[in-house]
């Protein structure tokens, strides 16, 4: 697939970058004081990301804890992503898309083969039609994790709404070419992440969309920071990331 | 919708209440009938479903969702594994809506919730990490516990995304009815919260039951 390289900011801030193209997977630890931007490249795609402590992995993202702390059903900027132990592993300091979706899940092998079809390695080499939750547990089986490992995972670009009695919505045209979000890692942060499809997108043919991932570091935390100070909560958050920092174990730099 | 069941509480083959705060933890075999009673009203039954003989497969919050394509659970829902198997139905219901997007209570997220020193508060996830310790024949551990569901407990999803914690639309005596479609292992924390509208703010007994298949 063919597509423009992601714009970057212009001024050199960018420590690295690549290309997650549609339907594979990757991981890596994420330091804390650094930015990842996401960028849809095309348009409609999905990222889906898991996030664990890598110091001990039995520390990772809730959703619910992340939704019921900051009374939300969707993320966007000015929310944190919680571990299940009440800190921060990153929050959202900007994005164009406004709604990405943690409840949904991931499709598994059987969904795609219903949806779109299996295309084998054997027979289409990388073009094979990968799934999110193999996707999980392979990167998640380079860190020691497993089946009992997996969480709810966040789907970064997709928007599944909700109507007043409770029936899901997966909302197609989301996520316009160019959609980009920012994710601050406030500890270090294992991200498991892969670009494969949707459970519920409706998509005839696979999806296979393209993802722009840049690393740079991250400005200092002003007091006005919007993540910091878009609840309550969240500064009861940075705290608890605070006294995490002040011990040995949770030395970040 | 709302059903009311047919079997009476005298012939069930198991009955035992069990006090706020506390845990309970039981194989129930596929076919059994579970249900379970919120005796007083307004109080959350923070329940997780493993299969019996292959624990690592265990309910699943957002695949129950995803498949039934509503994010909350009634008559009819079927409870959903990570494996995308059903672990179990939900066969009669008193109460129309139970939550399974809002976890559990934990001292952790109490100390973000509400204040860093209700860090000692008693909460679900350490009722639950007492089961798994009192109970390590069974070899489930922190890893273990996962998103669950929330019986009896009631938070509203609205159309812009927003989400709340409303007051329960439980009432004494009501209850919620489940077939086993697998073995399965439950285990309950009777939600401790003393912080939120949740057990409107004063946790109370639930009586769980068991029916043979008949």
């Amino acid at each position: 697939m063919k597509f423009q390289r992601p714009p970057t900011d212009g001024d050199g801030s960018t420590l690295y970058e690549t290309v997650l193209e549609g339907g594979k997977h990757w991981s890596h630890v994420a330091r804390r004081g650094s930015v990842l931007r996401l960028i849809d490249l095309t348009g409609g795609a999905n990222l889906g990301m898991l996030f664990y402590n890598p110091q001990n992995p039995l520390e990772r993202y809730n959703a619910p804890d992340t939704l019921k702390c900051q009374h939300t059903f969707k993320l966007t900027r000015g929310h944190c992503l919680y571990s299940d132990m009440g800190r921060i592993f990153c929050s959202i300091i900007a994005d164009t898309v406004g709604w990405h979706d943690t409840v949904s899940g991931n499709a598994n092998k059987a969904l795609v083969a219903a949806r779109w079809g299996l295309k084998s390695y054997q027979d289409h080499r990388n073009d094979w039609t990968q799934n999110g939750h193999d996707a999980f547990l392979v990167e998640g089986g380079k860190y020691g994790l497993g089946r009992r490992d997996l969480a709810a995972n966040v789907n970064w670009f997709s928007k599944v709404a909700v109507d007043d009695a409770g029936a899901m919505r997966f909302d197609p045209a989301n996520s316009p070419a160019g959609s980009s979000v920012e994710l601050r890692f406030e500890m270090d942060t294992l991200v498991l992440l892969h670009s494969c499809p949707h459970p519920l997108d409706p998509a005839t043919d696979y999806p296979r969309k393209p993802v722009a991932l840049q690393f740079r570091k991250a400005d200092p935390i002003a007091p006005d920071d919007a993540c910091l100070n878009s609840r309550p909560e969240n500064g009861r958050g940075f705290k608890n990331n605070e006294i995490y920092h002040q011990c040995a174990h949770g030395t970040g730099e | 919708m709302l059903k009311q069941s047919a079997l009476a509480p005298e012939t069930a083959v198991f009955r035992e209440v069990i006090a706020a705060g506390d845990y309970w933890i039981r194989r129930i075999d596929k076919g059994q009938i579970f249900r379970i009673v919120d005796l007083e009203g307004n109080q959350a039954a923070d329940t997780l479903f493993f299969n019996a003989n292959d624990p690592a497969e265990r309910y699943s919050a957002v695949d129950t969702i995803r498949l039934q394509g509503n994010v909350y659970l009634g008559l009819g829902s079927q409870l959903m594994s990570t494996e995308c198997n059903v672990m179990l139905e939900i066969v009669a219901d008193l109460v129309g809506r139970h939550d399974t997007l809002g976890g559990a209570c934990a001292t952790e997220s109490n100390t973000v919730r509400y204040a860093l020193d209700k860090r000692t508060m008693h909460a679900c996830r350490d009722s639950w990490l007492l089961a798994l310790a009192e109970h390590d024949e069974l070899q489930l551990t922190k890893r273990d516990i996962t998103h669950n569901s929330n019986f009896f407990m009631n938070v509203p999803v609205t159309r812009d995304g927003g989400l709340s914690f409303a007051d329960g639309v439980s009432g004494p005596g009501k209850y919620v009815e489940m077939r086993a479609a697998m073995d399965v292992i439950a285990l309950i924390s009777n939600c401790p919260q003393l912080n939120n509208p949740c057990n409107a703010y004063n946790p109370t007994p639930i009586e769980v039951l068991i029916w043979d298949p008949a």
